[in-house]
């Protein structure tokens, strides 16, 4: 086996510090996707994270049918779709932030990240706003919970609606926090990128951060039609 | 060693008209989910968003997260996460549906 290459950070042309082939993999092809392994049973311990919401939320669904339909009613239809637009717009710039940094552009790897974090900014302020007027309408589960109709009657199971709204913000808030927290990673990376960090030789950080962002989205994906879309019409 | 799920993956860039492709496909589809909620279709409507939202998430998977083109070893963790996933909702589901406290879907 050849000695592993070493490139002295500084040297002309050098690839960052972190490009450097660590000694125990082949080469840095191969470092990169024992790199995307790991990325990805990270993602195998979200996928159990979020089923087991999802597993709640099949349960009580199952038990509670008329409640879940009328109180899921209560939630935005329109503003559910157009937040779902807004996160798959941001899961394109995101894998357009990796294309780009696998080709070392650096102004377009800053441009998309940019526009990925602008894109989950806006998705966290309107489901703010959707977290607002569910409060506003007393839908908060606690003391003051209320659940109505569009035209003021108690919904339907009233008594069991408590537990769509739990599940809602449950699984909605835990999601958000996961966009928060990748928020806060893209304006590392942009800081990053503005140095220009990342091109053909290194990019992993990207390309990882990558694998996070759309694993979000693909929850969102089913959270949008269990939470907003199903007994649409039945309740009516 | 251009071939998908060689023992690594190439450093393979995704040309750019596969993410729009994928893309148009998830807006087209997310309205054609929102719209067909509004109609009745009875015990079909959950299954079609949930088709839907199948196929809708295997895109992403697959090109943007670039699944198509990593190694065998990276497919078959993502067909781990799947696997582990359904078990824990079916199993568990049929213990809760053998209990007789509740319906069984379709009676």
């Amino acid at each position: 086996m050849d000695s592993p290459t070493v490139i002295a950070p500084g040297e002309a042309g050098a690839p960052p510090h972190h490009g450097h082939v660590e000694h125990h993999f082949e080469d840095a092809s191969q470092q990169k996707d024992a790199a995307t392994v790991g990325m990805w049973c990270f993602l195998v311990t979200e996928v159990m994270f979020f089923g087991g919401l999802f597993l709640a939320y099949f349960a009580y669904r199952q038990a509670y049918p008329a409640a879940f339909a009328s109180a899921s009613n209560n939630t935005n239809l329109i503003i559910g779709a157009a937040n779902t637009t807004v996160l798959i717009c941001s899961s394109l710039t995101m894998a357009l932030a990796v294309h780009f940094a696998a080709l070392g552009k650096r102004q377009l790897i800053v441009l998309f990240l940019a526009l990925t974090l602008l894109l989950g900014a806006t998705f966290l302020g309107v489901k703010a706003y959707e977290y607002h007027d569910k409060w506003v309408r007393h839908e908060v589960p606690g003391y003051h919970f209320d659940c109505r109709t569009e035209e003021g009657a108690p919904c339907t199971d009233a008594a069991h609606t408590p537990l769509f709204f739990s599940l809602y913000f449950g699984m909605t808030g835990l999601h958000a926090t996961h966009m928060i927290v990748g928020v806060g990673i893209i304006l590392f990376l942009i800081a990053k990128a503005r140095k220009g960090a990342y091109g053909p030789e290194w990019y992993t950080p990207v390309e990882l951060f990558g694998l996070y962002w759309h694993f979000v989205d693909i929850v969102w994906i089913f959270l949008f039609p269990l939470l907003y879309l199903i007994d649409r019409s039945a309740a009516k | 060693m251009a071939d998908h799920g060689s023992k690594t993956a190439e450093h393979h860039v995704v040309p750019k008209r596969v993410y729009f492709l994928v893309f148009f496909t998830l807006i087209v589809l997310t309205w054609v989910t929102t719209y067909v909620a509004t109609l009745d279709l009875g015990r079909w409507n959950i299954f079609v968003a949930l088709a839907i939202a199948i196929f809708k998430a295997s895109i992403v998977a697959l090109f943007f997260m670039h699944v198509f083109y990593s190694t065998r070893l990276t497919k078959m963790i993502v067909v781990a996460a799947i696997f582990w996933l359904i078990l824990l909702l079916f199993i568990t589901m049929a213990d809760l549906w053998t209990r007789g406290w509740m319906g069984v879907p379709g009676r």
